[in-house]
């Protein structure tokens, strides 16, 4: 099994839960290791409980695992509701003064800290937040250096005075574990690679930075918000034009707005934010102009759990404005592919003038992992497709080639594709229209509708389904072809789906992953060429009624053999998966729905 | 609206401006002499065409667009002016016009009204307001009167109409106007000098609905509108005094600019993202030093 070790740091928001986080993972990253940081926090700004989960490896570490390594309860009831949960060779440092440890399992070291004696906590509040980094750093057989420097870089801007006060406190911290708490057995190791540490929203800030977004503008709604937050912070710089907007119907008609000038927009937002998109989004693929939207899923209906994650707006998405019209969906498969996706996505909507969606959740979006700064390149292939402009950022004909008059924006072709002139372009003019209309705007449904030209209109759009087919890849299997069971996932589980088949194949159920990234086009006979040798077929997903199982029945009559669910806020751990696997195999069950054990 | 109109190279005739079809609104429809001033104020300030886009909403009105040789968007019920937000600011060298009903810009377009008029967005906004629904035959709207009997309230309206100029007032529109479609000459100026406004310019236009609106026709406009112009007190440098006039309703109500000021910073012109001109112009590549600062940032 991958050799890692986790951390968790609980504690009720506004406690500084996060400072601590941030430290261990700037300290493991700079050891040139992979991490993988999950928050399991409230929709309340102070109190509520928060339990940041950091996990780090020499290899790849694809989610937050089973097992926690270290504890540190910033509060009561953190240490209450997870010592519990730890096992044989786990530590637990807290506050002695204030926190008193309920029963542990066999094998777990406590280790109280003394706090008031170590440090003056009348003039560092935090103290106790900090002496526990210093032990526990001694205890992973890390250097003081390391967190020294960090410390540094942290405090540099309030003075030397602030810098030393916390520099001696971790000391302080570090120096008593050295006498009193035992190291673990396998101190932290230390590569030579260097990577970024970046949440699933960062990574698709810069991936619409990287596809050559000019335009970005948002209503802030959890968990996308830190798309714009990248954006506005980096939108100088960049050289995008961010803006908030008064609600999700006015992004999206903006978004629109600034595509059909002839940039690149993008907008985010999670499922509510979406529903009020719907109609927008009939508009982007009428009148062929393409945008970017990406809906980061938190658990619903409604308000739902804002801070919680879920899989539960694929239909929604599916069903997203009414009529027939072409689009492409996909599924991000973890943080780095969130950058990778949106020049491809982009490059897509460009070329097939239609709307392009990036449906991501929670676990992606703020969750946050390394990855090699190589797939971070923002020298990304551009193909705006056959777009008209007066400067060179497009590639369709040159506009000497037209005569007013002689332009149809609509012109009906074999690809449904329509060479597209942006506003400012003489020569070009026309109207578009989200009535249906002919191939040069002007509406066909207001005065007399003619069937054959509504029909020809129909087809020339979706023609363009074709195109987009040929343009995506199939999804393809991994592990072994010839295995006992066959795990199906779409988006953001592929990483934990991906650990169970391993956990599984070393207990001896040989187990290979079909993982789904494009929902549209799906791509149905070859997931069925693919489906159609599997020995026992499991979908596993982070919702209720199994929208993907449904989706993909919907699509190629596919009936698998079991169903993996979970619709807890909080997401799969690699055990739910396993022993999940291993009651369907034995028969008990077919519907698994894998309880949490973690109260956060 | 707009900072730096551009003006074309020869003299434009109204053949210049006419779209590809007539019109089809009603014969007598007030927006007939709506689009006919918005063809002349063109002419008059020699905008080329192609450097133009009208963009509407949904209504008989909203399809303005389609009766003009221009750039055009005839988007959804109500969005008009978001689309217009986004165009503008990707390409601000563009002259935007709007153009809309009283039910796109006052009930389903509400707030995006009352936003885009404190951002003070660079635009002509002109609503034909007819006070009525047209296009879905005959409803009360936002601005129908007190007592007036539609289809959906055959018993009279219970509901206060909103009053679009103070409104436009409050939410901070840099240049307030209202016209009269049976006013051609004065129309047209109004609608040249919102052009050339450097800002939100909205303009109401009463533009009656012969088919649906038998309460305000022009008859009932005819005797009762008085233009701001010929009256020598009026300041439209004077917010308050604006404001007053703009509760006038009854046997006189007030045509003509109510307000207008300079001072406020257009939204494109306050934003630095847009210093080195349109983003439309502009390369789509980050340059490499400030991709690796991003990426930097994250080690
Ligand atoms: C979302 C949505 N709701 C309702 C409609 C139906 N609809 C079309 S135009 C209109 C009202 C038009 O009134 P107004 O804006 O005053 O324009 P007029 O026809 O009077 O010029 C309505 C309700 C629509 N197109 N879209
Ligand atoms: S219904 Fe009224 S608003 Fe519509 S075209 Fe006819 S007269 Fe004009
Ligand atoms: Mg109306």
């Amino acid at each position: 099994m991958k050799q890692t070790f986790a951390i968790g740091i609980g504690g009720a928001a506004g406690q500084g839960v996060a400072t601590p986080g941030d430290i261990f993972a700037k300290i493991f990253s700079r050891r040139g290791l992979h991490l993988n940081a999950y928050n399991a926090y409230q929709s309340i700004i102070r109190g509520g409980h928060t339990l940041l989960t950091i996990r780090t490896g020499t290899e790849k570490v694809t989610n937050m695992g089973d097992r926690l390594d270290l504890l540190i309860p910033l509060n009561q009831d953190t240490m209450d509701r997870h010592l519990q949960l730890l096992t044989v060779g786990a530590a637990c440092i807290y506050n002695a003064d204030t926190i008193k440890p309920g029963p542990a399992a066999d094998g777990v070291q406590l280790c109280p800290l003394p706090v008031s004696e170590l440090a003056d906590i009348s003039r560092n509040k935090v103290a106790q937040n900090t002496l526990a980094m210093g032990a526990g750093l001694h205890m992973m057989g890390i250097g003081f250096q390391a967190l020294e420097e960090v410390l540094r870089e942290q405090f540099k801007k309030k003075g030397e005075a602030v810098v030393a006060e916390n520099v001696g406190v971790a000391r302080a911290g570090y120096d008593y574990a050295a006498a009193h708490f035992m190291a673990f057995p396998n101190p932290i190791p230390k590569t030579e690679n260097r990577y970024a540490i970046l949440s699933g929203n960062v990574a698709m800030a810069m991936g619409g930075a990287a596809a050559g977004v000019k335009f970005y503008c948002a209503y802030p709604m959890s968990p996308s918000t830190g798309v714009l937050h990248w954006m506005a912070a980096h939108a100088r710089k960049a050289g995008i034009m961010v803006r908030q907007v008064e609600d999700e119907i006015g992004v999206i008609n903006m978004t629109i707005g600034a595509a059909h000038a002839g940039v690149r927009a993008m907008c985010a937002t999670s499922g509510g934010g979406f529903a009020l998109m719907s109609e927008g989004l009939g508009m982007s693929a009428m009148i062929e102009t393409p945008v970017v939207v990406i809906n980061c899923q938190r658990a619903g209906p409604s308000t739902g759990v804002p801070t919680k994650t879920e899989q539960g707006d694929l239909w929604q998405m599916l069903g997203a404005a009414f009529g027939d019209y072409p689009r492409v969906i996909a599924a991000p498969l973890d943080i780095g592919d969130c950058f990778k996706l949106i020049p491809e996505i982009f490059n897509l909507a460009d070329r097939f003038q239609c709307p392009g969606l990036v449906l991501c959740d929670l676990l992606l979006s703020e969750g946050r992992l390394s990855v090699h700064p190589k797939d971070l390149d923002f020298n990304q292939s551009i193909d705006r497709g056959e777009l008209i402009m007066t400067n060179g950022n497009g590639n369709g004909a040159s506009i000497a080639a037209a005569r007013n008059g002689d332009y149809k924006r609509y012109k009906i072709t074999d690809s449904g594709i329509s060479p597209r002139a942006v506003p400012g372009v003489p020569g070009h003019i026309h109207t578009v229209a989200t009535d249906e209309h002919m191939e040069d705007g002007v509406l066909i449904s207001d005065e007399f509708t003619n069937p054959i030209k509504r029909r020809a209109m129909m087809e020339k759009r979706m023609r363009k389904v074709a195109g987009i087919e040929a343009a995506v890849p199939p999804p393809t299997l991994s592990g072994p072809r010839d295995a006992d069971v066959t795990l199906i996932g779409w988006g953001s589980t592929k990483g934990v789906i991906e650990e169970a088949c391993e956990i599984l194949n070393e207990e001896g159920v040989s187990a290979n992953q079909l993982q789904i990234r494009w929902l549209v086009p799906l791509h149905g006979e070859a997931i069925l060429d693919i489906l159609r040798d599997s020995r026992h077929t499991i979908i596993v997903e982070n919702n209720y009624s199994g929208q993907f199982a449904r989706y993909l029945r919907s699509e190629t009559s596919f009936v698998p053999d079991g169903h993996i669910r979970k619709y807890d806020g909080e997401p799969f751990m690699p055990h739910h998966i396993v022993e999940a696997v291993k009651q369907q195999l034995a028969g008990q069950t077919k519907l698994s729905v894998p309880m949490h054990e973690i109260m956060v | 609206m707009a900072t730096s109109v551009q003006r074309a190279s020869q003299q434009l005739t109204m053949a210049d401006l006419k779209g590809k079809v007539d019109p089809d609104w009603c014969p007598g429809c007030g927006d007939f002499g709506v689009l006919a001033a918005v063809q002349k104020a063109l002419v008059e300030l020699r905008i080329p065409t192609y450097n133009v886009v009208t963009i509407s909403g949904i209504g008989c009105s909203s399809n303005f667009p389609g009766y003009m040789n221009t750039y055009g968007m005839h988007t959804l019920h109500g969005r008009a002016l978001a689309v217009a937000t986004g165009l503008k600011l990707a390409n601000h060298e563009l002259t935007v016009l709007v153009t809309g009903g009283d039910g796109d810009g006052f009930g389903i377009g509400g707030n995006h009204f009352v936003h885009s008029m404190r951002r003070n967005v660079d635009l002509l906004y002109i609503v034909m307001d007819n006070q009525i629904y047209g296009l879905t035959t005959g409803q009360t709207s936002p601005t129908s009167r007190i007592g007036m009997k539609t289809k959906s309230m055959p018993f009279g309206n219970i509901e206060a109409p909103v009053n679009p100029i103070s409104l436009a007032l409050a939410a901070g529109a840099t240049f307030v106007a209202r016209g009269f479609s049976g006013e051609q000459k004065h129309l047209t100026e109004l609608i040249k000098q919102g052009i050339e406004h450097p800002g939100f310019s909205f303009l109401d236009v009463f533009s009656p609905c012969v088919t649906y609106n038998h309460d305000n026709t022009y008859q009932w406009f005819r005797p009762r509108v008085k233009k701001l112009e010929d009256d020598s007190a009026h300041d439209p440098t004077n917010w308050m005094a604006a404001m007053e006039k703009s509760l006038l309703w009854g046997e006189e109500i007030p045509i003509g600019k109510f307000f207008e000021r300079t001072d406020v910073s257009t939204l494109h012109g306050a934003e630095p993202v847009l210093n080195n001109g349109p983003l439309v112009h502009g390369d789509l590549k980050v340059p490499p030093e400030v991709a690796r600062s991003f990426v930097e940032e994250l080690m």
